[in-house]
């Protein structure tokens, strides 16, 4: 942990809050996967929690982010709740997309989550595009564009990070490098530096340890309200790691990842255990006082996931339904 | 009153005028600014509304394209430019797996208002990237409105319907009609989608024509007359929603129909009408359903070649022919 001034308890206990949040949904999602309860699949944020919660705690709750594919982790920082977002895994009416989206789709504009995307690179237009809007209209809010390092690998990328610096746009380009590309080392994938691609562009990049939420909140804290003055874009490269496979069904991966390097980086590495040790050992929080957030946050999750098992799914007539805004049943309109 | 203009200048006069209402109005793409683009259909644009609103971009389709989906998902409503239609292509993943599908997948709760303005039409001697009818590829796709032109008068009552839709609308505007004159009022009007122009009343044969195709049409409806052949000609003005109703009253009393498209014939636009007259007027019909789409070939240079590709008033003519005679053995 990077030496800190204990400046704002609150802040660090949400921060921590929101990290255990996140990990406590994943792993009652893998269970519902696991056990199987839940409709087709999905990719655990597991590992890269400080990443998410570091960005998403800078910014404020009409600031839009888009999301990726692992994306339940930015989903929950940027303030969804349980209840809505496992009834959305589990295709029940009451998700946050009357569960017409799923996992790779959670969308909660409520919170200016433009939605996940299962594209990958596939939101980068879509961030861009958020931040002109949000200029042109003479609104404040900054968008935070959360990728991979797979994604670095789409054109998409390099055609609207041009125009975001022609045009000087409010966005963040936030690159969780986890080290992986789905099944691929990142190494095997990407030429050169991350860095460098944003560079290239006259973009200022910066590089920072995705594991230590303090370090990432206080670099996005910087960059975010830069951003609001019109001194972006920005490009950040997040080093991180995940905790499962690409996916909940990518089990046996020992022929692209070593069971040694997940486990030390889970002992060493985890984002919050440290910020806890470090809660601890600065004195903001006793042991106890920990169990206790993470016992209710369990149980909160595992309420919300009982919740969603128990909800309804939406009426078959919902089929054609928001197929077109204003349009109330598209198999009648086409 | 009412004034002869151009196709292009109703496209303008579309635009500038859904700009002065809306604030949130802007055009997106290359060389839409200065340049007006290369038709010069936005010509004018530029000075009245700033570089604010009408914002050149680099050469990067798909990137303009995203930027549109996400302007347009938080409060603006852009006009992208998009030069040729057969560019298409490279913006099929934001068109398609964004901007359609974000209000579904949503629940309804995010909806993308954007138009894309594009064209269509061989016979420019562009050769076969710059010449495509790439319509059906984007009407195919749940959650896209598809509009279709086929006049200045059109143009304009169709682009303003589509500039104040919620949904993502895609038009094609038939380049080669770009400078073709028609009356246009100059009082403010808009065409609604989903409802078909009857172009012309007949009894012996119903003629559906798109976008370029509906001249096609009345041409050969004209050479038909001489003969005794009355034909109704259909614009149907939006594929996406179709005015499926019109066509088929219309198919109903002339018991035969052909559907004629400047897209390619196979799995298109042709293909699809066609099905639905035959699924739901088959007892009404005389003759099969004709398609008259493209050659299924990519569209040559060549003057000679490129010229047989597309259906003509005279093959429209001879088709229509043939079936009210029956005549008609097996279509070629």
């Amino acid at each position: 942990m990077a030496p800190k001034k204990k400046t704002n308890t609150e802040d660090y206990l949400r921060m921590y809050r929101q990290m255990v949040r996140i990990r406590a949904f994943e792993d009652n999602a893998n269970q519902l996967y696991l056990s199987a309860k839940m409709p087709g699949l999905t990719h655990m944020y597991s590992g890269q929690e400080a990443v998410a919660v570091g960005i998403c705690e800078a910014l404020e709750d009409s600031d839009k982010i888009t999301s990726t594919h692992r994306g339940h982790g930015h989903c929950v920082a940027k303030g969804a709740e349980f209840k809505q977002m496992f009834c959305e895994l589990l295709g029940k009416e009451e998700g946050y997309c009357r569960g017409k989206g799923g996992s790779m789709h959670i969308a909660d504009q409520s919170h200016g989550n433009l939605g996940a995307n299962a594209i990958v690179g596939g939101s980068m237009g879509i961030a861009t595009g958020a931040a002109l809007s949000a200029r042109r209209l003479g609104k404040k809010d900054v968008t935070v564009c959360f990728f991979g390092d797979g994604a670095t690998a789409q054109g998409l990328w390099y055609e609207v990070m041009n125009m975001a610096a022609l045009w000087k746009l409010p966005v963040i380009y936030a690159c969780e490098n986890n080290g992986y590309s789905e099944y691929t080392k990142t190494d095997e994938i990407a030429a050169g530096s991350i860095t460098a691609r944003a560079e290239a562009f006259g973009i200022e990049a910066h590089m920072v340890d995705g594991q230590d939420v303090l370090a990432v909140n206080d670099l996005a804290q910087k960059l975010v309200a830069r951003a609001r003055k019109g001194e972006g874009p920005f490009f950040i490269e997040l080093k991180t790691y995940r905790y499962h496979g690409h996916h909940v069904g990518d089990i046996n991966r020992d022929y692209y990842r070593s069971k040694d390097e997940e486990s030390e980086w889970k002992k060493v590495r985890d984002p919050i255990a440290n910020f806890g040790k470090w809660l601890e050992s600065e004195g903001v929080v006793t042991a106890d006082e920990l169990v206790a957030i993470n016992d209710e946050i369990r149980a909160d999750a595992e309420a919300a996931v009982q919740y969603a098992l128990d909800a309804g799914y939406p009426p078959a007539n919902e089929v054609d339904m928001h197929v077109f805004a204003g349009v109330d049943h598209a198999l009648a309109y086409v | 009153m009412t004034r002869e203009i151009t196709l292009s200048k109703a496209v303008n006069e579309a635009i500038a005028e859904e700009m002065r209402r809306d604030e949130t109005i802007f055009l997106i793409g290359e060389d839409v600014a200065e340049a007006g683009t290369p038709f010069k259909v936005l010509s004018g644009l530029v000075e009245e509304f700033g570089t604010d609103r009408v914002i050149d971009t680099p050469i990067a389709e798909p990137g303009f394209m995203g930027i549109a989906v996400g302007a347009a998902m938080t409060g603006s409503r852009p006009i992208v430019d998009l030069m040729f239609g057969d560019f298409i292509f490279l913006v099929m993943d934001q068109l398609c797996n964004q901007a359609a599908k974000t209000h579904y997948m949503s629940g309804g709760k995010l909806s993308v208002p954007l138009v894309l303005r594009t064209n269509l039409g061989a016979t420019r001697r562009s050769a076969a990237q710059h010449s495509q009818s790439l319509h059906a590829l984007v009407a195919h796709i749940p959650g896209l409105k598809v509009a279709l032109p086929s006049s200045a008068y059109e143009a304009k009552g169709l682009m303003k319907t589509a500039i104040r839709d919620d949904n993502p609308v895609v038009i094609f505007e038939d380049k080669l009609m770009y400078n073709d004159k028609a009356p246009v009022p100059e009082e403010e009007y808009l065409i609604p989608f989903g409802e078909a122009n009857v172009m012309r009343q007949g009894r012996d044969v119903t003629l559906i024509g798109t976008s370029s195709m509906v001249q096609v049409c009345q041409k050969a409806a004209e050479i038909l007359e001489k003969e005794g052949i009355s034909a109704e000609v259909i614009d149907p003005r939006t594929i996406v929603p179709l005015d499926e109703e019109t066509i088929l009253n219309s198919v109903r009393k002339t018991s035969r129909a052909i559907v004629v498209d400047e897209g390619h014939q196979n799995f298109g636009i042709t293909g699809e009408i066609a099905s639905r007259i035959s699924e739901k007027a088959f007892y009404h019909l005389d003759a099969p359903v004709q398609r008259m789409g493209a050659m299924d070939v990519p569209v040559p240079f060549s003057p000679a070649l490129e010229d047989i590709t597309v259906p003509t008033p005279e093959g429209v003519a001879d088709r229509a022919r043939l079936i009210c005679r029956g005549e008609l053995v097996h279509a070629a």
